[in-house]
């Protein structure tokens, strides 16, 4: 299977405190991959270079075939990051953030509807942000990944804030995208309910993966 | 998609989040209202004192104004980290720029037309030179919204950024300043042939700094 994210021996700062201080991954397509690891151990850094969003200090570091060194933008385009914030705008509707993403993105928009079907928003659509409730912002910002229609989709604790409904949709979600040609990436804490869906793991601790890089299991 | 209508989407966003939580309307308007009428009261009563000063006032007004304007722009991006979105959806840096500047930009002309108003009502002052008046505006309003943006996006992210965009931005502005207040005096005192020169400043100001934006906003907003 081709290499999604191939990463060297890569370090990243935060300030002058290397958040990543030598990671070496492999990700294939298809993969479904959980980052496990305490707190402070850079998981979210480490998604975060993934997604273009921090420079790499040194090492090397390639995202769905873009060298992140050169070239931080284009791979974005082919991926999505549901990170702990919502990315999303308070004095929007539920309907023009997702809008606004997808043409943002390069779409037309003609996915949001089916979007917020798939993530049970309907009875909220033509509310604002700012108006939801904690687990409707998390399953926007789910929404907001998937109208993108990533490769690689990026997930930082995706199990915050949702009740069992909304982990069930996040369930049906990760499962499913494989199928749908997607590439899952997910840090968490709720190692239980992120192990049923992965089919590999690897611990990160103090910046760095504490196993080989290794191929699907 | 193009520069352009990247642009025009990054516009169409914040006009419409401007519309919808009215800080524009609510705050920002007001606080220009209140600056003309806080300068109508200090200054000598003697509404022929105010009227030779008015253009002095009026662009004084509008750029504190346009301050809470700007600031305001980038504190939508600061909410829930809506910037890393932007960042996520790939669009050109350039297209950022202009779509943030000419939102911010449009705001202002409907600021500056209601602040106009209340300045010819409140400071008795006779109006003429109706193009040069306009053309001024147009030249300074698009000065003021690319260096604003440019310095917004530089104060972006630090947690003193309220104090540090004006100590950035307002000596920039300084000749935005002049050549307004100059051309708008011309123009009331009914010698629009003076004011070209400075209408062409501003002119030159207001391309220079949208060039310098598209090409450096980009690399600022990546690193912000």
């Amino acid at each position: 299977m081709p290499l999604v994210v191939r990463l060297r021996s890569a370090v990243c700062l935060l300030g002058r405190f290397p958040a990543l201080a030598g990671v070496d991954l492999d990700v294939h397509a298809g993969e479904i991959l959980l980052l496990a690891g305490p707190n402070g151990a850079g998981k979210t850094t480490l998604l975060r270079l993934v997604a273009g969003l921090v420079p790499l200090y040194s090492g090397e570091a390639e995202v769905l075939g873009a060298d992140l060194t050169l070239d931080r933008r284009s791979a974005r385009r082919h991926l999505a990051l549901v990170g702990h914030e919502t990315f999303c705008y308070d004095d929007l509707t539920v309907r023009e953030n997702l809008r606004f993403v997808a043409r943002a993105s390069g779409g037309d928009g003609g996915t949001v509807d089916a979007t917020i079907d798939r993530l049970g928003l309907g009875a909220v659509a033509d509310l604002t942000h700012g108006k939801l409730s904690a687990g409707q912002r998390r399953r926007l910002a789910l929404g907001t990944a998937l109208v993108r229609d990533p490769e690689l989709l990026l997930l930082d604790e995706p199990h915050a804030g949702l009740d069992a409904d909304g982990r069930a949709v996040l369930h049906e979600i990760v499962a499913a995208a494989p199928g749908e040609g997607r590439t899952v990436l997910m840090a968490s804490h709720e190692l239980d309910l992120a192990r049923a869906l992965a089919t590999r793991e690897i611990r990160v601790d103090s910046g760095r993966t504490s196993l080989p890089v290794g191929g699907p299991a | 998609m193009s520069v352009w209508r990247e642009a025009g989407l990054v516009a169409g966003k914040d006009l419409r989040i401007e519309s919808r939580s009215r800080v524009a309307v609510s705050q920002i308007l007001p606080f220009g209202l209140i600056v003309i009428l806080l300068f109508a009261f200090a200054l000598d009563p003697d509404r022929g004192f105010l009227a030779r000063v008015a253009p002095g006032l009026f662009w004084i007004a509008v750029l504190l104004a346009s301050l809470l304007a700007i600031g305001r722009a980038f504190q939508t991006e600061e909410q829930h980290n809506a910037r890393d979105g932007l960042r996520l959806a790939g669009l050109d840096g350039a297209a950022i720029f202009l779509g943030k500047a000419a939102a911010i930009a449009l705001e202002l002309l409907v600021l500056e037309a209601i602040l106009g108003t209340g300045v010819v009502l409140l400071y008795n002052v006779s109006v003429h030179g109706i193009g040069v008046l306009l053309l001024t505006a147009l030249a300074a309003t698009i000065g003021l919204a690319a260096t604003g943006t440019l310095y917004g996006v530089l104060a972006a992210g630090i947690r003193l950024r309220e104090t540090l965009l004006p100590l950035l931005l307002l000596p920039v502005l300084a000749p935005v300043m002049l050549g307004a207040t100059r051309a708008f005096e011309d123009g009331l005192e009914g010698a629009p042939g003076d004011a070209w020169p400075w209408v062409a400043l501003l002119g030159i100001f207001a391309v220079l700094y949208t060039a310098i934006g598209v090409l450096a906003f980009g690399p600022l907003w990546e690193e912000s």
